[in-house]
């Protein structure tokens, strides 16, 4: 375990219009992050985040959601101790969603320190290549957002994993 | 009075509208069934219209998070036969291999994941791993190692881009595709263990009676090539497909529902599968089936998990064997020159048979495609299997109703990209 490894994972369709908010938001930081922070995309279903943040103290993670908020809206959910309302989540076009992949480290000892997700209300969830207007003007918020945490986080202690 | 009952789950509540399954009852009696999903083909087949033959699997690798090689193998075959190509035996093999890593990741993915907590009496994997995390991080590693052989063959780790018409942009030598060696081996043991544990489930009785259909090859169990076969004597090249199966509409839905022609719904699958080639499997796994008492032909959808772990177990022994015999090719790729006309394609995915068809011009540019995923070809199979466990479940309540439903669709491991999970859930009473 590297206290110092953070990793920025934004999940998502592109082929599913809105659901591809989570990519976007990655490839609008992979250049912009500090050194150190590993971008990384995850198109697969989510039970692949596990490995994804394995060794990692701190992991942001990126998704769209769909709660009834206006397109657009980001929402902001600390997941280190608690679980992300399954509400919000629950709608991934995944088998397995981000919220179950979260609790399915945290039972097994795999979790990092620190969980921050961060969902963006979709609009359309279509099969189409494409963000809609509102949720392609979040994309620049998001990533400013997920940079600030960024540069937070680092000048704090470093957390207790939960990992074994 | 009449007394109305209708069970429902979302299972894509993100798609307006598409509710993954209604079930209406009438004084007890099954009413209607309908399952719904959401079809991602379609809008793929559009989008390849007019592009490049060569950008085919890579287009179509992306329609499934789960399953991308077996959109691209079904695509290059289709697209080489059309050419007139057929691969050297050594690139046929590296993408036999690549696809014995989509096998072990999707059959593990499923068991584990989404299957076995149905017979455990857990509502998830979560509740699973926090009594037997031991048992959940071994398919966690069985998943990482099918995901290892996916990425080093498929060239990475997001969509298997390595896959081009003619075989591969590059080949492993012998060195990198021995690092795989030592996880398959682990990942056989744990497979092995798997059959064990998957068969002490408890069963109830159940079987299905359609026919069973799947690719057959005379000299191994049919994955990434053979004839569409079926156990009531279908033995059909995949350019016949067309001729033998075909898409209606249904009058509930508006998607599309395969059947075969005057023979009506079929099953796809590792069920069928196993029925129809199960003297093809290594002597380990076939072992494993037996000291299980696993036997041939097989038409409980619920032991589909047994089937799938058999499967499983073959994967990673028919990886190691690859491995074994493996020479690197003289060339990666074979150069394809496009020709005008229609090419047929078929593969085994993890779920079930899988039809490509293309229409190209001279040039190579895709003028027409259809693609037709085990999903759909399941789709009145497994709303027959409703109909019937609701039939003869109907006196449960509705939650215990909605729940066997659940797993009876989770039988057939829909596909994930379109199918997720179960949602919010709502029932009806007037």
């Amino acid at each position: 375990m590297n206290a110092e490894r953070y990793v920025v994972i934004g999940v998502g369709n592109g082929y599913r219009g809105d659901d591809g908010v989570g990519l976007a938001v990655a490839a609008r930081l992979r250049t912009r992050v500090p050194a150190g922070v590993d971008v990384i995309p995850c198109e697969q279903e989510p039970s692949r985040l596990i490995d994804a943040w394995q060794g990692a103290a701190t992991a942001l993670i990126v998704d769209a959601v769909e709660s009834g908020a206006e397109p657009g809206t980001v929402h902001r959910f600390d997941a280190s101790t608690t679980p992300i309302p399954a509400q919000a989540l629950r709608s991934s076009t995944h088998a397995f969603g981000v919220g179950e992949a979260i609790e399915l480290a945290r039972a097994l000892g795999k979790l990092p320190g620190r969980v921050v997700v961060y969902g963006v209300e979709g609009g359309e969830f279509g099969a189409f290549q494409g963000l809609t207007a509102p949720v392609e003007a979040a994309v620049e918020r998001t990533a400013n957002a997920v940079l600030d945490d960024l540069d937070r986080l680092s000048r704090e202690e470093p957390p207790c994993t939960n990992e074994h | 009075m009449t007394e109305r009952r209708t069970i429902q789950t979302d299972y894509l509540a993100r798609v307006e509208g598409e509710g993954a399954m209604t079930v209406r009852l009438e004084d007890g009696r099954v009413e209607h069934v309908e399952l719904r999903i959401f079809e991602p083909p379609r809008f793929f087949e559009a989008l390849l219209r007019g592009r490049s033959f060569l950008e085919a699997p890579d287009i179509t690798a992306r329609i499934c998070g789960i399953c991308p090689v077996a959109y691209q193998t079904a695509a290059v075959n289709a697209l080489e036969s059309l050419c007139g190509v057929e691969v050297p035996e050594p690139i046929h093999l590296l993408r036999r291999l690549l696809y014995c890593g989509e096998w072990i990741e999707s059959h593990a993915l499923h068991i584990y994941m989404l299957h076995a907590p149905d017979f455990l009496g857990y509502a998830g994997a979560v509740e699973l791993a926090q009594d037997a995390p031991k048992i959940v991080e071994r398919g966690l590693a069985l998943k990482r190692t099918g995901n290892e052989v996916m990425t080093l063959i498929g060239g990475r780790e997001i969509h298997p881009i390595n896959v081009r018409v003619g075989g591969f942009y590059r080949a492993p030598s012998r060195r990198e595709l021995r690092a795989l060696v030592e996880p398959l081996e682990r990942a056989r043991e744990a497979a092995l263990e798997t059959v064990r544990w998957t068969a002490g489930f408890e069963f109830p009785e159940r079987e299905v009676e359609c026919e069973l259909v799947a690719l057959s090859h005379p000299d191994d169990y049919a994955i990434e090539r053979g004839r569409i076969h079926s156990d009531a004597g279908l033995d059909i090249s995949p350019a016949e497909y067309d001729e033998h199966f075909e898409e209606e509409h249904v009058e509930h839905s508006t998607a599309l529902h395969s059947r075969l022609r005057e023979r009506g719904t079929y099953l796809c699958g590792p069920l069928a599968r196993f029925s129809l080639n199960h003297d093809k499997l290594s002597p380990l796994a076939l072992e494993a089936a037996n000291e299980v008492g696993l036997k041939a032909p097989c038409r409980d959808p619920f032991r589909s998990i047994v089937v799938r772990s058999v499967e499983l177990l073959y994967a990673c022994d028919e990886a190691l064997r690859l491995i074994d015999v493996y020479e690197p090719p003289d060339v990666p790729s074979v150069p394809v020159e496009p020709v005008a006309g229609t090419g047929y394609g078929v593969s085994e995915a993890p779920r079930g048979l899988i039809y490509h068809r293309y229409r190209l011009d001279a040039e190579g540019t895709i003028l027409d495609a259809k693609i037709v995923p085990p999903t759909s070809q399941n789709q009145g199979a497994i709303e027959d299997d409703l109909r019937s466990v609701v039939g003869r479940y109907a006196h449960l309540g509705d939650d215990e109703l909605r729940g066997l439903c659940e797993q009876t669709i989770r039988n057939y491991d829909p596909c994930i990209s379109c199918a997720t999970h179960f949602l919010s859930l709502t029932v009806e009473r007037s």
